[in-house]
């Protein structure tokens, strides 16, 4: 039985030319990029080409980026590291529907007194710029919200968003895992002084990401030791991951339009068939403002474990809830938010398209729910 | 791996020709070596772990992390399941199993009586919501590591349970509720087999929980002290109950109790009266909130009434069937008759009286090996006719 992967939000695999460009520095270029002989330079050029390129795929200049352990690790250090900037706690605020990756430093900040304001979304996922602007206090000191939603791939307009705080002694944090490659972003016409992405999103490793911090914003760190990342983080640098995370971003801007494009008509196509088969079908999440590859949908008078685990046995990979720590799944917290009745929420399911995917592919998937969907 | 062929024979399981058969994998060895076996025998096997209540939200972090629900245990069935080379789930049962079983156990002591939850997730969580789940993934048949037998008989056309090979471990007195519909789907692969067989063919696959140890005894209360459970989970209750007397079998008060949901019938130990002889809890009463406590002989009865009947291998027996009658999971069993028999209730007699009848438990008919039905102990019918 051959595999089918639709679970791309999820992770992806590497991409072979992304494997090739870190290959040399798992083996011969093993060099400590602190270091001064050639070992060492070796690493260093590595470092500071990854770190351009990840700054080109932002408009941002090389000493705005910060490399991380990954997506969860940068949105901490933004958080976290501006909160430690307070001697006396202060208010932030965020959404429902954020990652836990934000939601959980955000909670553990209300452990050390901070205020913490969580916007609750629309129907659709959606948080408005005017929910926001009504969260605001004068003693707001951090606003962190998501770019696009990870489980339902609503699109936020973070841009309006970050220019409330213009005028306000506000930071604006928005974690850009599930858009940074796949949307077109510019920091100069992005207005945040955060943003956090990962490698393996996007074909990359694992192990990798960043967080882009505008010039000017000061972040405490949140590891102590070496002088690294302009002592923003320490430990030596994952030069292999960093130099794969630079590959796959350079990769992803190349082809950036078209592949959005390719795969806006790969969903839309599977979509329009899943409703042929299953009239009662709904989709979850901004009609428009969504991921072009991300397609959530309810199937009402399923259960949501039995049908991923009903095309799994057939070989295709999806996703539901978000994944806990035993593997099981519950209603996942962005759906509750959105206040989905129970028997939507229940039955959702989330298709998420990549590189890798064919027509075909989708013409199975579809065969395959299809034979799922006739047997009751 | 090297498969104990004698021992895989013994086993006695149909070969299957892909079948798709789900397995409820506990982590345990018994599970595991179930799986092992069909998919030996030809079948396709699906792993599925039941989430069924919290260790903590997040699920391992707090000191008691060995018991069944833990993320230790749902990694050794996934670990078995990999090595098999099947596909392994976890299916989050946490909201059913608390509204079927936990709220149940706690409902039941309150109302006097001393509930078997584990029945209760057999009826309504392994051959309810899992077996529909079996279903709904295509599946053919549910599998579970229960020491158990089941067999068609084509004269009465009825699905027979039956006690297992080995005694020690046979489990047919939990799973008196699976209904009929639900055992013609069901395959109990250890049935023919001893725990000491199960696990020499688990050492065989080098299965890693071939030498883990047997489960305790209700899993969602890892400390066994069902007491703290009670007053953890319903504090109100217990402090509007309040402390209660304990009386002797002429309604004398002999001393004070902590609430009759805190006592089982039978129990001896952790009374506090000393009056210079063993003496037994004998009835509980919720109206009054006495307990009545007497000598071994007050302990024993004759007649009681079984409610929630599921009939198995006979449907509503004649008036005076001879069965053997088990009212506690280690229990012989002792020779009664069935009377009245009703779909959903039935009286039994038993030709001698035996000891702690006791509300809440089950009452499971035996003929021979074979399970002719079983039920919750409604009530105890004294000698003076209540």
């Amino acid at each position: 039985m051959k595999s089918i992967y639709l679970d791309y939000s999820a992770t992806t695999p590497l991409a072979p030319e992304v494997l090739e460009a870190m290959q040399p520095y798992l083996t011969q270029h093993f060099g400590n990029a602190s270091s001064i002989h050639g070992f060492g330079r070796e690493a260093k050029v590595a470092l500071d080409t990854a770190r351009e390129k990840i700054a080109a795929a932002l408009g941002a200049q090389p000493q705005e980026i910060a490399f991380t352990s990954g997506g969860t690790e940068a949105s901490n250090m933004a958080i976290l590291g501006v909160a430690q900037n307070f001697a006396e706690p202060r208010h932030l605020i965020t959404s429902r529907v954020e990652h836990p990756c934000v939601l959980n430093p955000c909670r553990e900040l209300e452990k050390r007194g901070w205020q913490v304001t969580y916007v609750e979304p629309d129907a659709t996922g959606l948080i408005t710029v005017n929910a926001i602007a009504e969260a605001i206090r004068p003693e707001t000191a951090l606003i962190s919200i998501m770019h696009a939603n990870n489980e339902v791939g609503t699109i936020n307009q973070i841009a309006e968003m970050a220019a409330l705080t213009a005028t306000r002694k506000i930071l604006f944090h928005t974690d850009a895992v599930q858009t940074f490659g796949k949307l077109p972003i510019a920091v100069r016409t992005l207005p945040v002084s955060m943003l956090s992405l990962s490698g393996h999103k996007l074909y990359g490793p694992k192990g990798v990401g960043a967080l882009y911090v505008r010039r000017g914003v000061k972040l405490q760190p949140l590891f102590f030791g070496g002088h690294q990342e302009r002592e923003r983080r320490a430990g030596t640098e994952n030069i292999a991951g960093i130099v794969g995370l630079g590959k796959a971003a350079e990769l992803a801007l190349a082809n950036q339009v078209a592949e959005a494009e390719r795969l806006r008509v790969l969903t839309e196509n599977f979509w329009q068939r899943v409703q042929e088969i299953f009239p009662k079908a709904q989709m979850n999440g901004h009609p428009e403002f969504r991921l072009p590859a991300v397609l959530n949908i309810s199937l009402p008078g399923f259960e949501s474990t039995a049908l991923l685990m009903g095309l799994d046995l057939q070989g295709i990979a999806v996703s539901n809830g978000s994944a806990c720590s035993s593997g099981s799944v519950e209603i996942s917290h962005v759906l509750r938010a959105m206040k989905l009745p129970k028997e939507r929420a229940v039955s959702a399911l989330r298709f998420s398209f990549g590189k890798y995917t064919t027509a075909a592919e989708v013409e199975t998937t579809l065969q395959a729910l299809t034979k799922i969907l006739k047997k009751s | 791996m090297h498969l104990n062929s004698e021992l895989i024979k013994q086993a006695n399981l149909a070969p299957g020709a892909g079948e798709t058969v789900v397995v409820a994998m506990s982590g345990g060895v018994d599970s595991s070596v179930a799986a092992a076996l069909l998919h030996e025998h030809g079948y396709r096997v699906v792993g599925i772990t039941l989430n069924l209540w919290d260790y903590h939200a997040s699920g391992g972090n707090v000191n008691l992390e060995s018991g069944c629900c833990s993320i230790d245990t749902m990694a050794d069935a996934r670990a078995v399941c990999h090595k098999l080379g099947v596909p392994h789930y976890v299916s989050d049962f946490r909201e059913i199993f608390e509204r079927s079983v936990q709220q149940n156990f706690i409902d039941e002591y309150f109302v006097g009586r001393t509930p078997n939850p584990c029945v209760r997730c057999n009826t309504f969580i392994k051959w309810g919501a899992l077996l529909q789940q079996t279903q709904d993934i295509g599946g053919n048949f549910m599998a579970t590591g229960h020491y158990g037998r089941t067999r068609f008989n084509s004269s009465t056309k009825r699905w027979e349970l039956r006690r297992a090979v080995d005694g020690q471990k046979d489990q047919s007195y939990a799973l008196w509720g699976v209904r009929q519909e639900a055992l013609a789907r069901t395959i109990f692969p250890l049935g023919e087999l001893t725990k000491p067989e199960v696990r020499e063919i688990a050492r065989g696959l080098d299965l890693k929980t071939a030498e883990k140890k047997e489960s305790q005894e209700i899993c969602f209360i890892p400390d066994n002290d069902y007491r703290r459970y009670l007053r953890e989970r319903a504090p109100e209750a217990a402090a509007e109950i309040g402390a209660g007397d304990f009386v002797d079998v002429e309604g004398n008060r002999l001393g004070a109790h902590q609430g009759f949901p805190f006592y089982t019938i039978g129990q001896r130990k952790g009374l506090g009266l000393a009056l210079g002889r063993p003496i037994f809890i004998s009835a509980i009463n919720p109206d009054d909130n006495t307990i009545v406590v007497g000598d071994d002989e007050n302990l024993r009865h004759s007649d009681f009434i079984v409610s929630s009947v599921n009939w198995g291998a006979q449907y509503c027996p004649a008036d005076g069937a001879a069965v053997s009658c088990k009212i506690r999971y280690r229990d012989a069993g002792a020779p009664a008759i069935l009377l009245g028999a009703e779909p959903h209730s039935v009286r039994v007699h038993f030709d001698a009286p035996q000891r702690a009848i006791t509300p809440g438990q089950s009452a499971v008919f035996y003929d021979g090996d074979v399970v002719v039905g079983g039920g919750v102990i409604d009530r105890v019918i004294t000698s003076n006719g209540f």
